[in-house]
């Protein structure tokens, strides 16, 4: 018998209930799934989620794609005197930028993830409470990964050559990484306080957009006013952005990494209890 | 009877979404190994009594034992014993049915080999194995809940939650929602069922509290339940709502009060003799009333409310745009606020 699984099925469960009775008295109950493994089978339903909506990640890839094409092509000659050394300068600044937006999204998908009915299971489950955020953040940075790859894969078919090589690059990386995890616990939170997923995305570029501006990715702020000159000097992002070059060109500031650390450790110290009290009231 | 023979032990819940007292001091006792229903229409207080039992949400006031265990203290002890079905479908749309499966089955402690095995098991038994690889999103009714209530018992919980487990579901995809449910009771499970449909409760259901405006307003066996609102009820509807006035006089005259049903051609009156019913059908059309369908069948859930209550279950869009059925409207609303 050939059942199409998308209409409405036949099967008769009346003849399956000895299956189901079975299924019934087969199990004894396991001892509890610990804290690490709860945590990262919800990291594994991340990637599944990755695997079954790709389109998810277009959204996140295709903005800084734009924005390095744009900037670099439109601005670089303007800015920097020649399109070639403005890449030099912007690519590292892109890929802080490209994963940094990508960070909303995790509030987002959060606040989606809560109108559906799964949650309720979730929080039903005898697991580690925060086990489902984290969990997802794990899978979040994978695509924090991806989303920076492409990045760096697509400055340097456009010509950019990282001093430090791939070494380089795959510690900028890494570090850009670290900083989101951190900061998508700002989000999350976020994303269990708004009603709806469109508030919690206005709202996260709200922040992250000037932020982000507003901080040596695209420019050298040497250039600019005073009072937005000291401004950029302390952007968190600033510091990002100039530990990532350094990274990439073999000559970080240990005092830069040491900052972004500390302020990822932050963030996570103070939103990552908050996002899991939000989350346990639901 | 002893404590120890209860699966559920409340006193006097209370939740208070803003204004609303949602649940207003509900008292359940739900003997282990039974199942009980709680009956009551849309904003009722059931979904919000379950997620206090199912430690989700805490309440106001009041106390209750899950199992032995205290909602609030010993919340994680309560977890791991029960299950819940919610209203809205508590499975992941974006995986496929045998993913949902396997991601339980590791949540709940299984390592991946029998995580895998299990979920082999479980689509086989209820007729999902076709349909595995499948995104859930694009399962049917009748498949999201199987998939559902099979989530449910990858490890076979002592006390199952099911909010509405039928809502929206066809008669036959009803039916096979109802036989697992006796298969689970028949192994010994546990089982709270919410459900708007007196005819659910009384297949399924040992005792049954029927709740409205978050109380307990009657309780019971579905016969006890039954044979306070009469056995039966005849069902007609006109051809023409103008003659509704007509036949509700005759009605009355033949078999006594009359409800007016939300669809303004529709009325129904309880009756438990069939030959009654219908030469009562009979005089309808001597008189001219032309009938487009008529049915003797259980007394709906507006028939138990009325006779309980005095008013409707909830009250529909009759045309003359009263606004009672705000309150019940928004208190809904709340709910299922609430509930995202």
């Amino acid at each position: 018998m050939s059942i199409n699984p998308t209409t409405q099925l036949d099967t008769t469960v009346a003849t399956d209930l000895a299956a189901v009775r079975k299924a019934i008295s087969s199990t004894a109950r396991p001892p509890r799934a610990s804290a690490l493994s709860a945590a990262l089978t919800f990291g594994w339903r991340g990637m599944l989620k990755v695997k079954h909506v790709p389109e998810q990640l277009l959204d996140v890839t295709i903005t800084p794609v734009m924005f390095t094409l744009m900037f670099t092509y439109l601005f670089g000659g303007a800015i920097a005197g020649s399109t070639a050394e403005y890449l030099d300068y912007i690519l590292p600044g892109i890929l802080v930028m490209s994963v940094l937006f990508t960070t909303v999204y995790s509030g987002v998908a959060l606040n989606t993830d809560l109108t559906k009915g799964v949650v309720d299971r979730f929080r039903s489950l005898p697991i580690w409470r925060p086990s489902p955020l984290l969990g997802s953040l794990l899978g979040d940075s994978v695509r924090y990964v991806i989303a920076g790859t492409v990045i760096i894969v697509l400055g340097v078919a456009l010509g950019y050559r990282p001093g430090a090589g791939v070494v380089g690059a795959v510690l900028a990386l890494g570090l850009v990484v670290i900083f989101s995890f951190g900061l998508s616990w700002v989000f999350t939170t976020l994303g269990l306080l708004l009603r709806s997923p469109s508030a919690v995305m206005n709202a996260g570029f709200m922040g992250i957009f000037p932020l982000t501006f507003l901080s040596n990715v695209f420019v050298d702020p040497t250039t600019l006013p005073s009072v937005l000159e000291s401004f950029v000097e302390v952007n968190p992002i600033s510091i990002l952005s100039t530990a990532s070059r350094g990274l990439m060109e073999g000559n970080a500031d240990g005092t830069d990494i040491a900052i972004v650390l500390a302020v990822a450790a932050g963030l996570t110290a103070v939103f990552a209890p908050l996002t899991t009290r939000l989350y346990r009231k639901g | 009877m002893s404590p120890s023979s209860l699966a559920i032990e409340a006193t006097g819940l209370v939740k208070t979404f803003g204004d609303t007292r949602a649940v207003d001091g509900v008292d359940l006792a739900v003997r282990r190994g039974s199942v009980y229903g709680v009956l009551g229409p849309n904003g009722a207080g059931k979904t919000t009594t379950i997620r206090m039992l199912a430690t989700l949400i805490q309440p106001d006031a009041g106390s209750a034992q899950v199992l032995g265990h205290d909602i609030v203290t010993e919340s994680d002890a309560v977890r791991g014993k029960v299950s819940l079905t919610g209203q809205l479908a508590s499975v992941d749309e974006d995986l496929t049915g045998r993913e949902n499966l396997i991601l339980l089955g590791r949540l709940l402690g299984l390592r991946r080999a029998a995580a895998k095995e299990r979920a082999a098991e479980l689509l086989d038994a209820f007729g999902l194995t076709e349909a595995a690889g499948k995104l859930v999103k694009h399962y049917s009714g009748g498949m999201r809940r199987r998939l559902d209530i099979s989530a449910s018992i990858v490890v076979t919980p002592e006390l199952m939650f099911l909010d509405e487990p039928t809502t929206g579901l066809d008669p036959r995809s009803r039916n096979q929602v109802w036989e697992i449910i006796r298969a689970l009771v028949a192994g010994g499970t546990t089982i709270l069922l919410c459900t708007q449909y007196l005819e659910e409760a009384d297949q399924l259901a040992d005792g049954i509290a029927v709740i409205d405006h978050g109380k307990v307003i009657a309780e019971g066996t579905p016969a006890q339940l039954k044979a306070s609102v009469g056995s039966g009820a005849l069902h007609v509807r006109l051809l023409d709502p103008q003659q509704r006035g007509t036949a509700e006089r005759l009605l009355e005259r033949e078999l006594g009060s009359v409800i007016l049903e939300p669809d303004p051609a529709a009325l129904s009156v309880s009756c438990s003799d069939p030959d009654r019913a219908a030469l009562a059908v009979a005089e309808l059309s001597r008189s001219g009333v032309r009938i487009a369908d008529f049915s003797l069948g259980q007394p709906s859930l507006d028939e138990v409310f009325l006779a309980l209550t005095g008013h409707p279950a909830e009250e529909g869009p009759t045309g003359d745009g009263s606004g009672q059925d705000l309150p019940t409207q928004r208190e809904t609303s709340i709910e299922k606020e609430q509930a995202s």
